[in-house]
């Protein structure tokens, strides 16, 4: 593979989907979709139920095909990529599905250890510290280490899976409805890590969400799916002020409203802090 | 891609110099370039000697990229504990930070369990034991729902019926027939082969007609059943229990016994006896073929003399066989469907015990029968 110039690269998007088709037998879910994802930004892409949210996160992976157009994972098409290059793709960007898609064989040890010990040069005791530092992010102890998932409770399944995309320090995390089925304490230290993963490991966060608090605090920029395509991408600010039946629905109902006065209310204090 | 550059290490004793040792890494001490090529070996034969070694004063300001992994990888060589001369690059202070506030995190101990071989004797003895009562439960909830459906036929689960009968019986046709039909052809061939040394020919109707009614086609049924439908109930109930809908019909109010485990074990009693009648059908044909081109005996006569070659007991044996067997796999596949628990190795090895114990169950009721009806039918 021949290597991106070092400068030209870090101007370069982490991923761009260019006029990108997806059809499911006759009905169509993306139509001429454009999506550019800078680096080291938090995007959260929202839409109604049914316009393909996951399956755009599942293109990114190179997991489906579209029927056109491109997907470009840091500067490679994913789509044109050979096997060994998609693999080498995939150990920089780490996923966590909707259900948690653990493996039901392995305890939760071997469930974060798998994709370290998958580079078969780590030595077991560096593997054994990482694993438990891992689970200690996200918020559990030494002593679920050996459960198994089937034992789990639906939240401590969303951390056990949050802990194994981060695995590998990916330099690019999906993440899919990451804090539904969480508590809200939990959906805060949620946020919590990814802020923090985010300032010190300058990772890249794709992350499709319905939960408007996570959205406010979390994202750089939102992206809006509707009508086939992207309709609309920038900061929440930017967003809310379009006038848009689908973005007056989504973000100004009852619960969108409240969310934004808590955002409003938070950004104040840290400005005033900043100020201080 | 990042082309991140190699992480190295270096040591330099510098005892001459009045200074204490120095270690200075750089590079990018990040998981990926660290689990390249032999990276991680060079730089673990470095820290071995260095151990929680003291007065030692740690260079990192020169490492371009870190994350816990590399992190890891000192804070062990450390001891778990920053030495107290360390100079670190901005920001690469929080993953040290969050190792600290870590602290020592040790896996729980295993506990082991040491089993004699009396206790897995023992073990084994009473999982036969459950999974007998269990069978047995079973087979009674399965009386009851019959005798249920029996009294109120109109409220029965038909429609369960008619698609399993569909998915076990008519599905079934192609793979019964082309091995009913190679077995015929096979046991025709061999047997006409030794019946001409004793110029018996015309026995051939008879080897074949008793053989194949009476033992091989109901036999050769059940186990391709067996293998084909007794595995997919098993899997399907297995599948049902991980996606918890087992428990969203019971919230619903839907017996599980009334509306999966009844009509399974109802539409394979009633299938596998259809499917013996066309194994049975399917293998002759195979032996009249070969007999005809190995003894050139006429298929018409083969038809002729086969009522009288075969009395009628030996055909109802076999269709009852039928039932039996077909109501024996549908109670194993059911039995160990239920008992799946919600994980991936659960189901893989569930399905295998079903299909095993069903065709282990039906080759053992096979031998009660030939007990059994040892006196009927010649």
């Amino acid at each position: 593979m021949s290597e991106p110039q070092a400068t030209a690269e870090s101007a370069a998007p982490e991923v761009e989907v260019t006029g990108l088709w997806t059809q499911f037998g006759s009905t169509v879910v993306h139509q001429d979709l454009n999506l550019t994802i800078a680096r080291g930004e938090i995007l959260s892409i929202v839409g109604g139920s049914g316009t393909g949210k996951t399956v755009l996160l599942r293109q990114m992976l190179g997991l489906e095909q579209p029927r056109r157009g491109s997907v470009r994972v840091f500067g490679e098409d994913i789509n044109l990529a050979d096997l060994d290059h998609l693999q080498q793709l995939r150990n920089h960007s780490g996923m966590l599905f909707q259900q948690g898609a653990l493996y039901s064989a392995l305890t939760v040890f071997d469930n974060v250890a798998q994709p370290m010990r998958e580079l078969r040069t780590l030595p077991d005791d560096l593997v054994r510290d990482a694993v438990l530092l891992k689970l200690h992010m996200v918020g559990l102890g030494p002593e679920h280490a050996a459960k198994m998932p089937s034992d789990l409770s639906g939240g401590m399944v969303k951390r056990v899976a949050l802990a194994r995309a981060l695995a590998l320090e990916p330099r690019l995390l999906f993440l899919d409805e990451p804090t539904a089925g969480l508590d809200p304490d939990l959906s805060e230290s949620f946020v919590a890590l990814i802020l923090s993963l985010h300032r010190e490991l300058g990772l890249t966060v794709v992350m499709v969400t319905h939960d408007l608090d996570t959205l406010f605090a979390l994202s750089t920029r939102i992206a809006v799916l509707a009508e086939k395509r992207v309709i609309a991408i920038g900061t929440t600010r930017d967003i809310i002020e379009i006038e848009h039946p689908f973005i007056k629905q989504f973000f100004l109902g009852e619960r969108g409203k409240r969310a934004l006065a808590v955002f409003d209310q938070r950004q104040a204090q840290t400005q005033k802090q900043i100020g201080e | 891609m990042p082309n991140a550059q190699a992480p190295t290490l270096t040591f330099s004793p510098g005892a001459s110099s009045g200074q204490g040792a120095c270690v200075s890494a750089s590079g990018a001490w990040q998981v990926q370039p660290l689990a390249q090529g032999h990276a991680m070996k060079a730089i673990i034969a470095l820290l071995q000697p260095l151990q929680g070694g003291a007065g030692v004063t740690w260079d990192l300001t020169r490492i371009d990229s870190m994350d816990h992994i590399g992190a890891q990888l000192f804070w062990n060589a450390w001891g778990k504990a920053r030495p107290a001369q360390l100079q670190l690059a901005p920001g690469h202070e929080e993953f040290f930070k969050r190792l600290e506030q870590a602290g020592a995190l040790t896996m729980p101990p295993r506990r082991l369990e040491r089993l004699t071989s009396v206790m897995l004797l023992g073990l084994a003895l009473l999982s036969f034991f459950a999974h007998a009562t269990g069978f047995i439960a079973l087979l009674g909830q399965v009386m009851q729902d019959a005798w249920r459906f029996l009294r109120h036929p109109m409220r029965g689960p038909w429609k369960e019926i008619s698609a399993n009968i569909y998915h076990a019986g008519f599905q079934a046709l192609g793979i019964t027939a082309l091995v009913g039909f190679l077995i015929g052809v096979v046991l025709s061939y061999l047997s006409a082969q030794q019946l001409r040394a004793f110029g018996g020919d015309i026995y051939l109707v008879n080897l074949l007609g008793m053989s194949i009614i009476r033992e091989l086609g109901p036999l050769l049924a059940a186990i391709l059943v067996a293998g084909r439908s007794g595995s997919s109930i098993t899997a399907q109930l297995g599948v049902m229990r991980v996606t918890e809908e087992l428990d969203a019909m019971l919230v619903m109010g839907i017996s599980h016994g009334f509306r999966l485990i009844m009509p399974k074990v109802l539409s394979l009693a009633l299938a596998m006896p259809l499917l013996v009648i066309w194994t049975d059908a399917m293998a002759l044909t195979g032996g009249m073929i070969s007999a005809r081109i190995e003894l050139g005996l006429s298929p018409w006569y083969f038809i002729q003399k086969l009522p009288d070659a075969v009395p009628l007991a030996n055909y109802m044996i076999g269709l009852g066989k039928g039932v039996v067997f077909g109501i024996l796999i549908g109670l194993v596949a059911c039995h160990f469907g239920l008992r799946i628990k919600p994980n991936t190795e659960s189901l893989g090895h569930g399905t295998t015990t079903s299909v095993v114990t069903a065709i282990t169950v039906v080759i053992l009721a096979d031998a009660m029968f030939a007990i059994v009806f040892s006196g009927v039918g010649f």
